[in-house]
This record gives C-alpha cells, structure tokens and sequence, in this order.
C-alpha cells in the first residue's frame, strides 16, 4: 500500500516492542463475533493511473465544457490560475483548523483578512465562513435572528432559492419555528412588500429576502428592512451570486447577512463543496454561529492572531452552543481571499459589470417574465414551448441552457431561469437566442 | 478572605443585604477557578431572579460558567462597568466587580445560604 | 536539540490591505463583445454603490508572494506528523486532488439534465455503495456536508423513525466522553440531553446503563472507538438493550479510522452512523473545511434519509424526489461532490486489503507510541488503545507544567501538538493520535521529543511553560483577543 510508509521489517521491530507476535493480537480487545473474516467486498487496491482514468472515463460521460446559461446558486466564473495554485499547497491544503496560533499564524492571517473583505462588500462590522454553504448560512442566521429576539417564528420570501428554504424548513421542524413565506409580486418578480405587514408580528424573529433574488431580480431591501423592523423583527439579507456584492449598494439597515461564496472561489462541482458566510453587525457578534479571528499579541508585542469568542462554539458550550457546526470552510475562505485580492477594488466592479451587460444583452432579446431590475440571471418566458424541450433543442446545438421552473414554481411552468456571466461568449448567446426564436416561426 | 457580612452559595456567589436589596456577585475562588474573565453577561434591568436560577454567565477564554442567583427577586441594578472591563471581575470580586441589585422578595431565603465560614470549609474542600 | 528541525529565514509580510496601492490590478477580463450596461440605468441610482471601499489593489505577483509568505507560517501534514487526537490528521493523496479536479467532474452543474451528468451519479452510487459495505449498514446518504452535519442529519432520522411510530420521544443520552458536537447537535434536533458517566475503564456502564434506557429515550449517541481511544466491547449488548426498549443506536463514526476493514459497526447492532470523509477517508482538512459527512442507516430508516435519492432507472442513475416521509433537504443540491470524488478515489486506491492495513498502521502506531510514553508520562486509563491513547499531565503539574505547556513545546520539536485538554473526564489530557501515515522514523522523533519535554519539565519547567521559543509567533494573548474583540482590519487613524 502506498500510502503506508512501513516496511513489513518495521512493523515486526514495532510488534516486538510491544510484545506482540502479530498484528491481529492489536485487535483482540474486539469481540471475535464482531470481528471480519472475510475481505470487505470491495476489489483490490488500483495503481493511480488505473484510478484517475476510471475517474476520467466518468468525467467524459458527463456534458461538460460547453457553453452554459444555468445559475440558480451555482455560477460559472474563471478561476484565476494563481487560486488553484496557491490553494494548493500542503501548508494550507494539509493543516487543521488554527487552534495553535503559533504554527497557523498563514491561515490565521488569511481568515483574518477574507473577515475584513466580506465586511467591506456587505457593509457589515463581523464575517465568517464556517458554514457549509449559502442554504445552511440562511438557516443558521434564523436560527440566530430568533436567538437574539427571543421571537420564534420566521418570515421568508417566495423569491429566495427553492433549496434553500427546504433546508430553513428541515432545520426548523423540530425547533417550534413556524415558516411563513411571503409571495412575490407576479408583475416584478419582487417579493411583494404591500403584503408583508400582515405577516409580520409579535411572534417574527426575522424577514429572510434574497436580492438578487432566485429570478435574478433585485429585491427592495430598504423596505423589506423598514417593514421588518417595524415589526421588530431583523432583516437576513441572502444571496447566491456573490459578484453581484462588488455593485449593489450594500443594504444599511440590514441585520444579517448571509449567503455563498462559491462565485469568487470555486468550480461548481456539481453543488459543493462550497462555502457560506455569515455577517452581521458587531452587537450580535455572540450569536454568530462558526469560527472567529481576531486580532491580538504575542509575548513578544508583534502583532498576532487566534481564533476567538470560542465560548460561542459546541466544543466548549455543547448543548448550549449557538451551533453544532465545527466545521470552518477554511480553504474555500482561503480561495476566496485570493480570488477578491486578484480581482482588487476596480477589477471585480468590472467583473460585475460584464456580468451585467452579458445578461442584460441576452434578456434584452428575448421576452423576460418578470420586470423588475436584475443582475446577471433572468427568467425568460418560453413562448408556449417546453423550456424542457427548448433545453433539449440547445443541447442539439452543444449549448446547455437554462433551468425550467416548473418543478419549483407550478405557475412558472412555462418559464426558465437564464444566467450569462463574464464567460458567455457573444456568438454562444447569439445561437441561443436564436434557438429560443425559432419556436416562434411557424 | 470572604467578609463575615455575606452570604454563600454553594456555586461560588455571594450577596449582601442593604435593607430590602441584595447585592449579588461572584466570589475570589470563582474567578480563579475560571483564570482570565473576558466577557459577563449580567441580567436585563426588571428580570425576576428566581434563588438557585441562573441569571447570567461568566466567561473565560475557554470556559463558561452559569450565574445562579443567591436570593430572588428584581433585577433593580446591573454594574454596567462589567461590560467594558470584564477584567474588574479578576481583580475586585468582592467590590467594584458586584454583577446586580436585586429588590428581595423572599428575604427568608437567606438563611438557605452558607455563612463566611461555612463557605470558607467548602472552598478548602473543594481545593 | 533534534534530528527534526532547524531554523532559517522567515519572510515578513503585511495585510493586503496594507501592501495595496490605488490603480493595481491581479486579473485582466476578456474584452467586452456586448455593448456595455450602465449599471445605475439597468438597476437603478439607489442600488448601485459608488465602491468598495477600502478593498485592495495589487498585481498578480504581489498577491502570489503574499499568499505564499503566509503559507510558511503554517505546520501541516505535508510537514509532519501531526498527532492531533479525534482529528485523524493523516496523509491526503494527491492523486484524490487531481481527481477533484478532472474537468468533466469539477465544471459540471448541479442542475443539469440527468442524462447530462451520469458520471457524477455512477461515482456517487459506487460511494454510497463502498460506505455501506465499509461500515455493514443497509443505505448511505452523501448529502452532508460534514460530521456534525451528519449527526443532524441522523438524529433527524431517529426522531422522523419514532415519530413515525408513534412518539418521537424526549432525550438523547450522550457518554460524558463525547465530542461536543453531540450534545449541541441533540439540542438542535430538538431534543433533551442526558450525559452518562463512563465507569472506570472508560466505557459505559452496562450494570448501570439499562435503568437509564427509559421509555423517553429515543437513542443513544455513542462514539466507538470512544475519545479515550477504547473499544466500547458491550456494543452489542448495548444495541440490544436499546432496541428492547424501542430506542436506537447511533454512532458517532469519527473513529472509523480504526475499525475500517476489520470490524463492522452494522453488525454491532448500530442504526444510523456518519463518516467523516475527511478523517478516515483522507480528504484534506484544509485548515477546518470543507468536509463531508455522509450518514449510513440501516433499512427501516432507509425511507427518512434526506430528499433527493439517486435511483435507477432504465439503466441510468436519476435522482428521485418523490419521498414522502423523508426529512427533506439539509443542504442546497447534492453534497460536497469534490470530496466525493476524493473519497471514492482513496477507497478504489486501496481496495479492501489497503484499507484495513491502514486501520492495522494506525493502531500499531498508536499502541508503539503509548507503550513508548507510559514510563514518563501518567496514563489514566489502562484498557486497549485503538487509534489513539490519552496520557494526563499529573506528573508534569507538581513541576507547574501543564499539557498546553507540554503541547506548546513540541512544537519547538518540529511537531503539531496533540489534542489538548479533551476529552473532558481525563484532567490535563494528552490525546495522541499518530494515524497510518508516519514511519517509524517521525514516530522515533516523535517519541524523543516527548521524553526530552518529560526531562524538561523536571529540571527547567519554565523553559516548557513558556515555549515555544523558536516560531515566529511566540504565545499569543487570547485574553486580550477575547475581551476587547479585532474582527477585522480597519486603516489606521
């Protein structure tokens, strides 16, 4: 075995010192009847060549590398050569999370350094990435909303990400939470603020609205913040499109904000792993959920950092934790430093705004759905055809196209939800226009 | 060590009476049982302490610790001082690091507590 | 003072705020072939910011020197051994990176057609198929996204079970040697938690545990090994006990490192159990995450598990979503696949001898290392080791050295310190878990040091109490760090 850098020699010397003739004596504590006879059945170990081309052979049964219009929480944006290469040396790709501050100080910095950049593009006063991913990041700042109110119930738009609000209701149902979803306005795709009075109340610990939001429309949070607060409720801010940050006004009167990084980092990776992040502002930073940098000193008065606020966290607190996550999405937090340092102040508004001019270049011919103001996604109506089949016709052409809503939004059935990034190429879009044209020819 | 004229809990509080209020904090042996206080949450103003109850929590960098009221009634007065210098706690437990007035409604709960000296024979127990 | 290390140059290196200079930029955009959009046109005034202010501005050198700067201050496993107890620090393949990364697998889209992506359903359903296998269970979900994420996911599934039945009832019972995230993961599900005593030899108390097993109990969270390192040898009996009552199994697979290929928790009587890919599975930890979580469940709980399932149909893989009684989702899409695919690539590179010489390794590692320690250092409990031993530092406190102290001066070793302080029921603990993939030469080093410490601690405590000396960043103030909170970088003035 490769991986195991004893000879049999070795092991016998090792067997000696302990007094022991074999190496199923190590295991005689375990009872026989529990014990394996037989060889799991599982084949013989494979060389790496036999398995990176059995890997391959399924990487090549996929439809991958064409030009492709989905988003929905999963974006195509380049990655920068410079990620993958420093993401991946051993010094960050090997090590565990910070606890000894003195040999982790590289990390330490980082975290410290990518808490700084999210609170510069959201306008909040703390951030962190200890959360699986934006679905989990939503309910964790529920979660979190009802800690610091005291209320229980949650108010979350019909615009937010289908999966996400699955994850909010898997997370809620046995916590007493009740979930309200306030419906969105037919006309904009926006959720639709004259009815959130009436489901706001006493009981609402949060209003959750995403912008841009599942139809790619950019939500009125000012006044979803003006209606929660009247309410004495907290405003969660979420998002699925990171980029959309580096030229959307950060929303002032939000309380939370929560949402996916894996815009600025990662391949979508057939949905995961990816990152979420956590920020808010500071007078609620001890119910934030996750790990934390912060700055301090050495003996030596050089400027250090540790992990901090732990007292927060299950390994100390347990069933009284904010959360149960241990996790902290470190490496992906780590790509996402580097991918915002590269892009720099100027270069990711320009990111944005391509994103912004390639989707509004699709959408301004074809018929979109909704009217309201949006970024880089669309939901385009279909003309009477099956988006499934308008999908199909793309494919015909090597184009993967968008995604039918039919299956999360019965009455959108005739609609898909489009996304053009920095890396749709005008003729791509061109051939998609025009393959969604041709269902209006007779 | 521990003045004559408080009265212990068995969880390391203490409180002093002035007339119908206790006075309430956490004792020496306390605070160096958890090292390095760096954060207090006290109760809110018009809570209903209830004796025994927790009503706050002390932190250290890696631990935390339940208050538990000595006397019960309302909060009339928190030490705001906690909040800025959590480090008070370390250095004056038995002074200016007080966590709470407390209006007493049951003043006959006092006697449930342990006097100076009795508190005393548990720390020597319990070290 | 050691084969192991020796000092050299350490590059300084400000924060990216700090090195930024207005007009730089590390990455060039393709030319726009679209007419550009105004952006406060097409969004409106009010919704458009002027900038981000404060973000940095630099080229594309400066950032790859910062970044690298900032990794030779970190210790990883590329460096050494890193003996980290319950973390499973073992040595990540690079060959599962280059798997990760196959373009086919990395770029496709979680909604695309099924027929669009078999490749990524056959891997998962060959994974789904190797976990049940590994671990004896019936059903594997890979929704997950990491350990305790797993635990949720699997209580859940305990509660919908009894629910189903009935009555979900109220507590879980956790052993006072559990990780943390058992209880707090309890208290999320929505349930009550009664921590349970270990008897003196570490494990549970069979005499005392069937009057605990009351008609509230919905199951118990058990870790086997359990953090001291011991195998609970009344597993089944335990099993058995619970299910008389009508409560379950469940079993914190943290520890599978040391069972893989040579013990099956399923046939133990287990009900639902999660893995930790990147423990026993050896994905990388990259510094906290991310992991993966997968939950294995034997049959009756089958129908819970998390919505979608992978399915066949026609001889393809499709996702099925219509599951009634399921839990629903925990995560948005699938599960981490790029740890997926890293998993899946260990256990093919293994098969099944390789797996279980690595469980062999990591506890002839172990048991080589305490027998090694056990005449200078206390050990508290004297059962078996599996993967890992727990000493305490009582001989080291009468000389005023603690274990961080102890911890902190192994560095100075050229080693990461074992797990400190934890588990909670062993004082000053010392928990040492070398894994499969040291020589026997690291673990030599290893052993040396820990004596050479031993002999400080006797004769110069204070040179342990305020290591370690040569790192670049001495002892930090966490005091400070935690009372008066810097959460982020703010200019100066």
């Amino acid at each position: 075995m490769r991986f195991l850098p004893k000879s049999d020699a070795e092991r016998r010397r090792m067997l000696e010192a302990l007094g022991l003739e074999s190496l199923e004596q190590l295991f005689a504590q375990i009872p026989p009847e529990l014990r394996l006879e037989e060889p799991l059945p599982l084949g013989p170990g494979l060389s790496e060549f036999e398995v990176l081309e059995f890997l391959q052979a399924c990487g090549r049964r996929n439809v991958v590398g064409r030009p492709c219009f989905l988003g929905a929480g999963a974006y195509f944006h380049y990655r920068p050569a410079v990620i993958e290469a420093l993401a991946s040396r051993g010094e960050f790709l090997t090590a565990y999370t910070p606890y000894q501050a003195e040999i982790s100080q590289g990390l330490l910095t980082a975290i410290f350094e990518f808490q700084t950049l999210i609170c510069q593009l959201t306008g909040m006063d703390v951030a962190n990435a200890s959360m699986y991913d934006g679905s989990t990041a939503m309910a964790e700042a529920a979660f979190m909303a009802r800690r610091i109110t005291g209320r229980e119930h949650v108010v979350v738009a019909a615009s937010v990400h289908p999966e996400y609000r699955e994850v909010l209701r898997t997370y809620a149902r046995n916590q007493a939470i009740r979930i309200r979803e306030a419906p969105y306005d037919p006309e904009t795709g926006r959720v639709d603020t004259g009815r959130l009075a009436a489901l706001l109340d006493a009981d609402t610990a949060a209003l959750v609205v995403q912008s841009p939001n599942f139809f790619g429309v950019i939500e009125p949070l000012p006044l979803a913040a003006e209606a929660a607060h009247s309410a004495g409720a907290l405003l969660i801010h979420v998002f699925t499109e990171a980029v959309a940050l580096a030229l959307l006004k950060p929303c002032e009167q939000a309380d939370i904000v929560a949402g996916e990084l894996q815009s600025f980092a990662l391949p979508p990776s057939y949905g995961g792993p990816y990152a979420g992040v956590i920020a808010t502002r500071e007078r609620f930073v001890r119910q934030l959920p996750g790990r934390l940098v912060g700055q301090t000193t050495d003996t030596r008065g050089q400027r250090a950092f540790c992990l901090t606020l732990a007292t927060r966290e299950q390994h100390i607190r347990r069933e009284k934790a904010t959360s149960n996550i241990c996790t902290n999405q470190a490496l992906v937090a780590l790509m996402a430093t580097i991918f915002m340092a590269l892009y720099g102040k100027q270069g990711l508004r320009e990111l944005a705004e391509q994103n912004l001019a390639k989707a509004h270049y699709v959408a301004g011919r074809l018929e979109r759905r909704f009217s309201g103001p949006f970024f880089n996604e669309f939901v385009a109506r279909c003309g009477g055809r099956p988006p499934e089949q308008i999908n199909r016709d793309l494919a015909a052409r090597g184009i993967i196209g968008g995604l039918p809503l039919g299956r999360f939004y019965p009455e959108l059935a005739d609609a898909m939800l489009l996304c053009a990034t920095e890396t749709s190429r005008r003729e791509d879009m061109d051939r998609l226009i025009e393959v969604f044209g041709a269902g209006e020819q007779p | 060590m521990y003045p004559a004229e408080f009265k212990y809990t068995r969880e390391h509080e203490w409180v002093k009476v002035e007339g119908d209020v206790g006075v309430i904090g956490i004792t020496f042996h306390a605070q160096r049982a958890l090292g390095d206080i760096v954060f207090v949450e006290l109760p809110k103003l018009g809570t209903q302490a209830v004796q025994g109850k927790t009503i706050g929590t002390v932190e250290s960098v890696k631990a935390v610790s339940d208050i538990y009221s000595p006397v019960s009634g309302e909060v009339i007065e928190i030490n705001e001082a906690l909040n800025e210098a959590p480090e008070l706690l370390n250095r004056d437990p038995h002074g200016a690091a007080w966590l709470a007035k407390i209006r007493l409604s049951a003043p006959e709960e006092l006697e449930k507590l342990l006097d100076a000296e009795q508190y005393q024979a548990l720390v020597a127990e319990e070290s | 003072m050691t084969r192991k290390i020796r000092s050299h140059i350490v590059q300084e290196e400000p924060l990216l705020f700090e090195l930024s200079s207005p007009g730089k930029r590390g990455c060039q955009l393709p030319a726009l072939d679209v007419a550009a959009v105004d952006p406060r046109e097409a969004l409106g005034e009010d919704n458009v910011r002027v900038e981000i202010e404060g973000f940095p501005e630099l080229s594309e050198v400066e950032v790859v020197r910062h970044f690298t700067r900032l990794s030779t201050w970190n210790y990883a496993i590329d460096l050494g051994m890193y003996p980290l107890g319950s973390c499973t620090m073992k040595y990540n393949p690079r060959a599962n990176e280059a798997a990760a990364r196959i373009e086919g697998l990395a770029w496709a889209h979680p909604y695309q057609p099924e027929d669009q992506v078999q490749g990524c359903l056959e891997i998962m359903a060959r994974l789904e198929q190797a976990l049940a296998e590994i671990t004896g269970m019936d059903a594997v979900s890979l929704q997950p996204a990491a350990g305790a994420h797993g635990e949720l996911t699997g209580i859940l599934l305990i509660r919908a079970l009894l629910a189903s039945r009935g009555n979900p009832r109220r507590k879980i019972l956790i052993p006072d040697s559990a990780h943390g995230t058992n209880p707090a993961t309890a208290a999320i599900a929505g349930y009550e938690v009664e921590n349970i005593r270990s008897n003196d030899r570490g494990m549970i108390d069979l005499e005392a545990f069937p009057s605990l097993v009351t008609e509230d109990v919905a199951a118990l969270m058990i870790t086997n090994p359990n953090t001291l390192g011991v195998f609970e040898v009344n597993i089944a009996r335990i099993a058995e006990i619970l299910h008389s009552k009508g409560a379950l199994l469940y079993m914190d697979g943290a520890n599978m490192n040391a069972l893989a290929g040579v013990t099956r928790p399923g046939d133990a009587g287990v009900d639902v159990l999660h893995l930790n890919l990147h423990k026993t599975f050896s994905t990388p930890h990259g510094g906290g995450g991310p992991g993966s979580g997968p939950v294995a469940v034997k049959k009756e709980l089958e129908p819970f598990l998390p919505v979608p399932r992978l399915k066949p149909v026609d001889g393809q893989w499709r996702w099925d979503y219509d599951r009634p009684q399921s839990i629903g989702r925990v995560r948005a899409f699938y599960g981490n696949f790029g740890v997926l695919v890293r998993a899946l690539a260990y256990i093919m590179a293994c098969g099944a001898e390789g797996l279980r010489a690595a469980t062999v390794d990591a506890v002839l590692n172990a048991n080589y290392v305490r027998k090694a320690l056990e005449p200078y250092y206390d050990l508290p409990h004297k059962e078996p080791s599996m993967h890992e031993c727990v000493f305490s530092d009582r001989r080291q406190a009468r000389h005023g050295v603690r274990t961080m102290d102890i911890a902190k001066r192994l560095i100075d070793y050229g080693f990461h310190p074992y797990t400190v302080a934890f588990p909670l029921i062993v004082p000053g603990a010392m928990m040492i878990e070398p894994t499969e993939s040291e020589s026997l030469r690291e673990l030599d080093l290893f052993i040396e040091a820990m004596i050479a410490i031993a002999r400080e601690a006797e004769e110069n405590p204070e040179l342990v109490r305020t290591a370690p000396h040569s790192t670049r960043t001495s002892r930090v103030d966490e005091v400070t760090a935690a009372r008066k909170p810097v959460l982020r970088w703010r200019p100066e003035g």
